[in-house]
C-alpha cells in the first residue's frame, strides 16, 4: 500500500538566490528514496501538490534534503517552513534512476539550475558502489550556483553559467567535449537543455529527468504526460518516470 | 445508527460518496492507497470509442482555491476500458458508471451500446460537457435541443439508467435540465468545470497549452450549490451533485441542496484517502445537524 506521511522539517536555508534546502525527518522515507525519486508535498492552502525531487536521503539520521527554487506563491510559502513544522508528504515517489553497475564505469552528470539537485543523490550512491563521476552544472549566473564543492568531492566538476559571471560562459552543452570518456550520462534541467544534450551525445546511453506540473501525482489524471513512441503512445512522468532512458520520449 | 444508503435507477449505493470522472483514472492508482469497497461507487475516467493521446502540456495549473485542466479526455477507448479497466474495478463489488464522451452523437451512441453489452457497468454518466476538446462534447451540452437528441439516442440503445452530466457554462442550467429529462435521462450529474484562462505573466501567453481549461476545486463550489438547488426546483429526476467538495459538510450541503449522491473530484490530488475519510466522518456530521440517514437530508435545504 502506498501512503501519505508526515515529515518534520528539521532546517530550511537559503543557498544560493532565491533556492532553499530543506531537511525533513522521516525515518521510513529516508530509508526507501532512490536517485531520482520526488516528494509530492502539499502547501497549506494550495490545490495542487508540489513535486520536488530528493536531492539526498541519509538513512542513518532518518532526513531527507530537498531544495527548491522560489518560482511561485507554493514554493515562497514553503520556503518560510520553520523546523519543527509538519509537512504532508506523497513518496517516495516515481522510479528513479536506474544504474547498471555492470557496464557503468563512469558516469556523467550533468544539470542545469534545479535540475542540479536529484543528480547530487545519485552521484553519492554510484560513488558508494564504486563508480567515477565527472560533474557539468549549469545556472543562470553566479548568485544562483550550489552544491558546486559537493560535487567535486565526487571527482571532476565543471560549472558553467548562461552570462559568465561564474565558471565557463555559456551553456552545459559547450563543455560536454572536455570532459573525456563517460559510459552513460544522466541529465536533470529546463526541457531546452534536454533537447540539446539528447541530440549532441544521441551516440552515447543516457537517462534523463523530466519535471511538468502535475494534478494527482499518482498516475491517475494524465497532467503530466509526454509523448513517446511505445504502443499507448505516451509516458506519465509522475510514474513511469521522471526519469526515462534518452530517446524513451519526445521532448 | 446513520443510513448512509441511497437507492439511485440502476444504482444502490451502500453510502453517497464516489469519486468524480477523470480525478480517478480507472481507480488502480487510488487502491493502493486504500481499498475502494469503501467507496459508494466509483465514475470511470470518459471513454471515447477510440483510443484518444489528449491535450498537449502544460494540461494543469493551479488557481485560487482550485485548478484548471485540460487534459483533453485521454484515454485507451471503450473497447480497451472493458478489456482491462473494468474487470479490475469490479472485483470491488460497487458500482460502476461509465462516463461516456463522443464528438458525434453516433459516436455517443456506438459507446453507450458497447457499455449496455458488457458485464458490470451499472449505470452511463453521459458526458456532454467535457470543455476541452475541439469538436462534440461540450456543444450537446450547452444546446438543449443537441442535449435532447443524444439523451434520447442513447436511452434508446441502452438499457442501462443514464445519468446526463451537465456543463455550468450555460445561461440557463434549468432550461438544460429539463430538456435531458423530457429526453428520458434517469438522472443527472451536475456540474462539470467551468471554462477558464490564465495567463503565465512572463511568457505572455495562456499557461495552459490548450489555452482554456476546466475550473475545478473548492472555487466552484457555490457555483455547484446554487445550480442543483434551482435545478432541483423543476425536475424530479436525481441529482448526483459535484463540484469542489473537500469535506462531509460539503456533502450534506449538497444534500440540502438537492443532490441525492455526490462525486469527489479534485481533492483526491490534494489528499488521496479523502473519500474514505468523507464517508467515514459523514455520520457525524448528519447527526450534527439533526438527521438520522442520508435520505432524510436530500432536498432539505428547500424547505421554508
Amino acid at each position: 500500500m502506498k501512503k501519505r506521511v508526515d515529515m518534520i522539517v528539521q532546517s530550511v536555508r537559503e543557498i544560493a538566490l532565491d533556492t532553499f534546502e530543506m531537511t525533513l525527518q522521516n525515518a521510513e522515507t529516508a530509508n526507501t528514496a532512490k536517485p531520482g525519486q520526488f516528494l509530492y508535498l502539499s502547501v497549506e492552502g494550495h490545490t495542487l501538490r508540489r513535486p520536488i525531487s530528493i536531492a539526498d536521503a541519509d538513512p542513518e539520521s532518518g532526513t531527507v534534503t530537498i531544495l527548491f527554487k522560489t518560482t511561485g506563491d507554493g514554493t515562497k510559502h514553503l520556503s518560510m517552513f520553520c523546523s519543527g513544522m509538519n509537512l504532508d508528504v506523497i513518496g517516495p515517489t516515481g522510479n528513479g534512476f536506474y544504474c547498471d553497475a555492470g557496464t557503468v564505469k563512469t558516469a556523467l552528470l550533468i544539470g542545469g539550475g534545479i535540475g542540479v539537485p536529484p543528480l547530487y543523490y545519485l552521484g553519492k550512491e554510484l560513488r558508494k558502489n564504486g563508480i567515477g563521476v565527472i560533474t557539468v552544472l549549469g545556472f543562470q549566473s553566479k548568485e544562483y550556483v550550489f552544491y558546486e564543492e559537493m560535487f567535486q568531492e565526487f571527482g571532476k566538476a565543471y560549472v558553467a553559467t548562461n552570462d559568465g559571471s561564474y565558471g565557463y560562459q555559456g551553456y552545459v552543452t559547450d563543455i560536454l567535449d572536455q570532459v573525456g570518456h563517460f559510459d552513460h550520462y544522466y541529465s536533470c534541467g529546463p526541457i531546452s537543455m534536454l533537447r540539446a544534450i539528447t541530440s549532441k551525445l544521441r551516440t552515447h546511453s543516457g537517462s534523463i529527468s523530466l519535471e511538468e506540473r502535475m494534478g494527482c501525482g499518482i498516475g491517475a489524471c494524465f497532467a503530466c504526460v509526454i509523448p513517446a513512441d511505445n504502443e499507448g503512445g505516451y509516458r506519465k512522468i509522475c510514474t513511469d518516470g521522471p526519469v526515462f532512458a534518452a530517446g524513451e520520449v519526445r521532448l | 445508527m446513520i443510513d448512509l444508503s441511497v437507492d439511485l435507477p440502476g444504482l444502490k449505493l451502500k453510502n453517497p460518496v464516489m469519486p468524480a470522472s477523470g480525478c480517478f483514472g480507472f481507480g488502480r492508482e487510488y487502491s493502493e492507497f486504500y481499498n475502494l469497497r469503501q467507496l459508494g461507487g466509483v465514475i470511470m475516467k470518459a471513454a471515447t470509442g477510440e483510443h484518444r493521446l489528449g491535450n498537449d502540456t502544460p494540461r494543469v495549473a493551479e488557481t485560487a482555491s482550485g485548478m484548471l485542466n485540460a487534459i483533453g479526455l485521454q484515454n485507451p477507448g471503450v473497447e480497451k476500458i472493458i478489456a482491462n479497466e473494468v474487470p479490475f474495478l469490479a472485483k470491488y463489488d460497487i458500482p460502476i458508471l461509465a462516463n461516456v464522451a463522443g464528438s458525434t452523437v453516433e459516436e455517443y451512441v456506438a459507446i453507450a451500446e458497447r457499455f449496455n453489452r458488457s458485464e458490470s457497468v451499472n449505470a452511463l454518466e453521459l458526458n456532454i460537457s467535457c470543455p476541452n476538446v475541439k469538436e462534440g462534447g461540450i456543444q450537446f451540452g450547452t444546446d438543449p435541443s443537441m442535449a435532447r437528441d443524444v439523451t434520447e439516442k442513447v436511452k434508446a440503445a441502452s438499457d442501462l439508467p443514464v445519468y446526463v452530466k451537465l456543463s455550468p457554462n450555460v445561461s440557463d442550467i434549468v432550461e438544460m435540465a429539463k430538456a435531458v429529462e423530457q429526453a428520458g435521462a434517469d438522472g443527472l450529474s451536475m456540474i462539470n468545470t467551468l471554462t477558464g484562462m490564465q495567463i503565465d505573466l512572463s511568457r505572455r501567453k495562456p499557461l495552459l497549452a490548450n489555452q482554456t481549461g476546466g475550473l475545478s476545486g473548492q472555487a466552484i463550489k457555490p457555483i455547484a450549490i446554487r445550480m442543483i438547488y434551482e435545478v432541483k426546483q423543476h425536475v424530479a429526476i436525481p441529482i448526483m451533485g459535484m463540484g469542489g467538495i473537500l469535506t462531509a459538510e460539503d456533502v450534506l450541503e449538497f444534500l440540502l441542496a438537492g443532490a441525492s449522491t455526490v462525486a469527489v473530484g479534485t481533492a483526491n490530488f490534494q489528499n488521496p484517502y479523502v473519500c474514505p475519510e468523507i464517508i467515514e466522518v459523514l455520520p457525524n456530521v448528519l447527526q450534527k445537524y439533526g438527521f438520522d440517514s442520508v435520505k432524510a437530508a436530500i432536498g432539505k435545504g428547500h424547505e421554508a
